[in-house]
């Protein structure tokens, strides 16, 4: 046949074979990826979803540190069971400032999307020095040395930059006072007007009950954030997706 | 290659044309069923990006004509279960709770529906069998020791608004003071027996006895005259032998100098106002009522 002696050129040219190859490659990536950036549903627009403060990202580092996605993952699926375990389900805006995100499907520890406010910052203390100490059927290895382990922001505005650099719209204003901020929200009798007005709904405690700034402080002001950025009884879905 | 296709002698099937060292390869048919199978794939991927969502376009993804959506899915099945047991949820959402009688279907249905509540939201600090953690803070609820009151609207007061939370304005709050800032060492110690002497009769009784005018100074404003605490401010009956956080000396110290601060989240901005009264039933029906 006409066509498959044409091709017969093809084959017999490394050159032109890879050529060839890579525009049909490239027809099919750009059929594959390019309507993701003008697809209005690709991303939902929602209201109260902010980048996370600098304690909080510290936090994140350190809950990706330490494997916790290998057991729990923070995707609530829409399907009844989950929504009536964990609450309304993910939406992809909920995630757009993680990077990498922390979606899956493998859950041998609870899905952790909406656990921010769920439980005291204490129980989160007791919970992740001793997770049998409240939920005996756990098998939660113990992270009690993240008490002792202390920390400063000495590279957090490295850190913000490098978010900034993949999307998140950090302004110079946060990063300038990324350590000030780092500080200011495990301080509850500090300063923290800046900070809210940086960041807007901030949770502003002192996370491990201790006076040190320490990883414990970092993982709960993450965990306490988790899900609860979008209010809920004002978001309306979208049905058609 | 030419035009003519060569074929093997001994089969009749055409050949590819390639030959190694002389081994030629038959290009024999493939069979009937599977290439008609195969077609009928191609045919029926047609048809399903038809009818789902499928294929992306500039602006959107086509939708699909049998109008398929996964949320509209997922709401279509919680309002069908939501369904079945409509008129118990509005009756328990219209009832007064002190009301509900014994041995009623409601009650019934309150107390099963707030058991699963339980587990899924409680449980994870009050046990999963409501006994709580001793010693560490959070409250047994199968006794009769309240710290806000056993009642069920009490009950239902606190799962809905929570304790000492910055979230919901209307939480239960009380905050003991800090008495290290207050209290001498001797002080504490003497505050720290005489408490301890309400429930054990191994106890230093001098200094017991001088530990007694400091708690009706300091202490007795809450806790009342005779230490039998006061639901309406949180603060705890500690002559019961009931501890919350531990009655040990040491224990005592420690929440005497630095005081304590449980906090319970506000589950009216969690859950629904029919689990928030479901999860009161059933907690009431474990030890409530005083």
């Amino acid at each position: 046949m006409a066509v498959i002696d044409k091709h017969k050129a093809l084959e017999r040219s490394p050159t032109l074979l890879f050529i060839f190859s890579f525009l049909v490659v490239t027809i099919g990536g750009i059929v594959e990826i390019a309507p993701l950036f003008w697809l209005e549903n690709t991303i939902e627009e929602v209201d109260g979803v902010r980048p996370y403060t600098p304690l909080e990202l510290t936090g994140r580092d350190i809950y990706v540190r330490e494997g916790c996605y290998v057991c729990h993952s923070q995707m609530i699926r829409p399907m009844r069971d989950e929504v009536e375990r964990y609450g309304h389900y993910s939406l992809a805006a909920e995630s757009m400032y993680d990077h990498p995100f922390q979606w899956g499907s493998k859950r041998t520890g609870p899905d952790l999307a909406r656990v921010g406010g769920r439980y005291s910052d204490a129980w989160h203390v007791d919970h992740l020095t001793d997770p049998q100490s409240v939920v005996p059927e756990s098998i939660m290895p113990k992270y009690g040395f993240l008490l002792d382990r202390t920390i400063e922001p000495e590279h957090i505005e490295d850190l913000l930059s490098t978010h900034r650099f993949v999307g998140v719209p950090y302004t110079d204003e946060m990063i300038e006072q990324a350590s000030a901020d780092f500080y200011a929200q495990a301080d509850p009798f500090g300063d923290i007007d800046g900070l809210e007005e940086r960041y807007g709904n901030v949770t502003i405690s002192n996370f491990d009950g201790q006076d040190a700034l320490t990883e414990m402080d970092a993982l709960i002001a993450y965990l306490q954030v988790l899900g609860t950025m979008v209010d809920f009884s004002t978001f309306t879905p979208v049905p058609s997706r | 290659m030419s035009d003519a296709p060569k074929v093997d002698k001994e089969t009749g099937v055409e050949t590819t044309g390639h030959s190694w060292d002389g081994i030629e390869e038959l290009n024999s048919p493939l069979p009937r069923w599977w290439l008609w199978t195969f077609y009928l794939t191609i045919i029926w991927a047609i048809g399903y990006t038809i009818a789902y969502p499928a294929w992306p376009m500039v602006r959107g993804a086509t939708e699909g004509v049998l109008g398929w959506s996964t949320r509209a899915n997922v709401a279509a099945d919680i309002e069908e279960h939501e369904a079945l047991n409509a008129d118990l949820a509005n009756a328990l959402v219209a009832a007064d709770l002190t009301t509900l009688e014994t041995g009623s279907d409601l009650l019934r249905y309150a107390t099963s529906r707030g058991q699963a509540v339980f587990i899924a939201n409680c449980s994870q600090c009050h046990g999963s069998g409501a006994a709580g953690v001793q010693a560490a803070g959070y409250p047994n609820l199968l006794d009769d020791a309240w710290l806000w009151g056993g009642e069920i609207d009490q009950i239902a007061y606190t799962v809905r608004h929570g304790i000492r939370n910055e979230t919901d304005p209307d939480a239960r709050w009380s905050e003991m003071p800090a008495f290290a800032d207050i209290f001498s060492r001797e002080e504490t110690e003497a505050v720290v027996e005489y408490v301890y002497s309400l429930t054990s009769d191994d106890h230093d009784a001098a200094l017991a006895e001088t530990g007694s005018t400091l708690f009706l100074d300091n202490c007795a404003a809450c806790h009342g005259d005779n230490a039998m605490g006061n639901p309406d401010l949180g603060a705890p009956n500690l002559s019961d032998a009931i501890w919350l956080y531990g009655g040990d000396r040491d224990t005592l110290t420690e929440t005497v100098m630095n005081s304590r601060f449980g906090v319970m989240p506000a589950w009216g901005l969690r859950i629904s106002e029919a689990d928030v009264r479901a999860v009161s039933a059933y907690v009431h029906s474990l030890g409530g009522g005083e």
